[in-house]
């Protein structure tokens, strides 16, 4: 279990991007994270990946504090970051380092496959697009096996189609270990479609305004009435973290809606 | 693209770079003949390939030439080996760049000939003081390869060795060496480049041996092939050693991407 008890962060220079922070998320859970720009996601995914301190509360992990970069806890960011020097397969293989070169060699296959880039081991990082790259990412932090896994705005940068590939596609991965998943997304039909429970943040100072339990079972149609009304909720929290005015909260069309970020 | 255009272009690009150079010498080397000029001040090519094979056959040319390539060798290694330690370290601590970084760049203001009565006074006419003043026109443009190629690391990419909990020298190895190369590489090409300019200058300040003590005896004595032979064997050495350069990195840098190499250029 990951629990998150009152982290807050304050930067050097006065902004206090995230406040009280506090939640529990079971092993194997989905989670995504949504909410305005600049209220503190990023900041607090970095908390929990040990890359940034939080200036107090704590991060644990199955117990254990959280305050360097952990073996259990893999990211993926917005950008794929794979190293351009080195072919895909090693991209992937990048954090088995300590494994025999044999046993890397076949996990690095497996999850080749896995992903369905098996014919792009050789190649180079710049020889993929936006999506292939983006799924060599997610091969490396998963190869590992890490229990907790965190993604911030992994699929914001990619085309619609694309993004809903790999989205599905996430999930399948996900079957295999069921590692927890942390999600940061400004997508509402992203996070309906992957969650178990969305959190919804609001900003200055970054801190938890609600949460939704999305109660749907997978796979989840994305054109079912259930699966919209879902959709309709997370909306309606967000316009409330942004202070908009949404006086009836079954409205099916609140003006803001489409662009509270 | 079809094939046919890019194989043609492959061996005429060259050829195209030929032809200038190439119609100018000939072009000389018909004026003389036709008796247009003498050619004393301007030797024809078959002159100075003369000199050449006279001085190859005498034995000369090879100890000029090892003699500088020695010079150039040896400041080439001492300039880099300084460089690339005070880059690297001027660019992993801030603090030591702090420290160092304002009085190398003060030091490179001073042009580097500068340097030659003091380092004749220090170290002596001969060899010492030419491969010293060698080194520091080396180490200039190495040392400054190397700071700034390590502080533009992309913050990005270090995380992603952070995440992987890599150590610190496992950082190094796997993360900022690669990451640092294709510049690294750059500044070299660049140091090696000032070897061969300073080289001159060293062998100008008294030496009975070497490309540049050609140079100038040809001055003193009159013969201007020997000059033209000596420039010739310059360019020669210094295109030679700089392609061994990038012979030596290309496998480490074929990740890249490479714009000229994509167009079948360089
Ligand atoms: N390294 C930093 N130094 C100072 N302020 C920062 C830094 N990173 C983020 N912030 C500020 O903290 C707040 C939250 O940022 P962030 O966590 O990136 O938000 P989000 O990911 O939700 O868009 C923002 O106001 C941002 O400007
Ligand atoms: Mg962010």
């Amino acid at each position: 279990m990951l629990a998150l008890e009152r982290v807050s962060k304050t930067y050097p220079n006065g902004v206090e991007a995230l406040a009280r922070f506090s939640a529990a998320i079971k092993q194997g859970e989905i989670v995504a994270i949504i909410g305005g720009s600049g209220c503190g996601k990023s900041t607090l995914l970095r908390a929990i990946a040990g890359l940034d301190r939080a200036s107090s509360g704590t991060v644990t992990l199955d117990d254990e504090a959280i305050s360097s970069p952990h073996a259990k806890i893999g990211i993926i960011f917005q950008e794929p970051r794979l190293l351009p020097w080195l072919s895909v397969a090693d991209n992937i293989g990048f954090g088995l380092a300590d494994l025999p070169a044999a046993e890397r060699r076949g996990k690095v296959a497996r999850a080749l496959e896995r992903v369905g880039l098996a014919d792009k081991a050789d190649a180079w990082p710049r020889e993929l697009s936006g999506g292939q790259a983006q799924r060599v990412a997610i091969a490396r932090a998963l190869v590992p096996q890490p229990e907790v896994l965190l993604l911030d705005e992994p699929f914001s940068a990619l085309d619609a189609f694309t993004r809903r590939d790999l989205q599905d596609h996430l999930l399948d991965l996900w079957a295999d270990t069921r590692p927890t998943l942390i999600l940061v997304t400004h997508d509402v039909d992203e996070a309906v479609v992957l969650a178990d429970r969305v959190l919804v943040m609001r900003p200055r100072p970054g801190r938890l305004f609600d949460q939704i339990e999305i109660n749907l079972a997978r796979p989840r149609d994305r054109n079912s009435p259930l699966f919209d009304s879902f959709k309709r909720n997370v909306l309606t929290s967000l316009d409330r973290s942004l202070d908009r005015n949404v006086p009836d909260r079954d409205a099916t069309q609140g003006p803001g809606q489409a662009m509270w970020w | 693209m079809s094939r046919a255009p890019s194989r043609l272009s492959r061996y005429a690009r060259p050829l195209l770079g030929l032809a200038l150079p190439l119609t100018l010498a000939l072009g000389w080397e018909l004026a003389v003949w036709l008796g247009w000029s003498n050619g004393r001040l301007v030797p024809p090519p078959s002159r100075v390939f003369a000199t050449i094979v006279e001085l190859a056959r005498s034995g000369e040319l090879t100890r000029h030439i090892a003699a500088t390539l020695y010079r150039v060798g040896l400041g080439f290694v001492l300039g880099v080996v300084a460089g690339t330690l005070l880059g690297a370290i001027a660019g992993y601590w801030s603090l030591a760049r702090r420290l160092l970084d304002p009085t190398i760049q003060a030091l490179r203001a001073i042009p580097s000939i500068a340097w030659v009565p003091l380092f004749i006074l220090w170290l002596g006419i001969f060899e010492t003081s030419k491969i010293a003043l060698i080194a520091v026109g080396v180490f200039f443009p190495v040392y400054l390869g190397v700071m700034g190629a390590i502080l533009s690391v992309d913050r990005k990419i270090v995380e992603v060795g952070r995440i992987f909990r890599l150590s610190g020298p496992a950082m190094i190895r796997r993360i900022l060496l690669p990451a640092v190369l294709p510049a690294y590489v750059v500044s070299l090409r660049v140091g090696l480049g000032l070897g061969w300019m300073f080289v001159v200058a060293a062998e100008f300040m008294g030496a009975s041996e070497g490309l540049g003590y050609l140079l100038i005896d040809g001055q003193q004595l009159g013969k201007p092939a020997q000059i033209v032979a000596a420039i010739v064997i310059f360019a020669i050495l210094g295109k030679l050693t700089d392609w061994l350069i990038e012979i030596a990195t290309v496998p480490l840098l074929r990740w890249q991407d490479a714009f000229g190499r994509e167009r079948g250029g360089a």
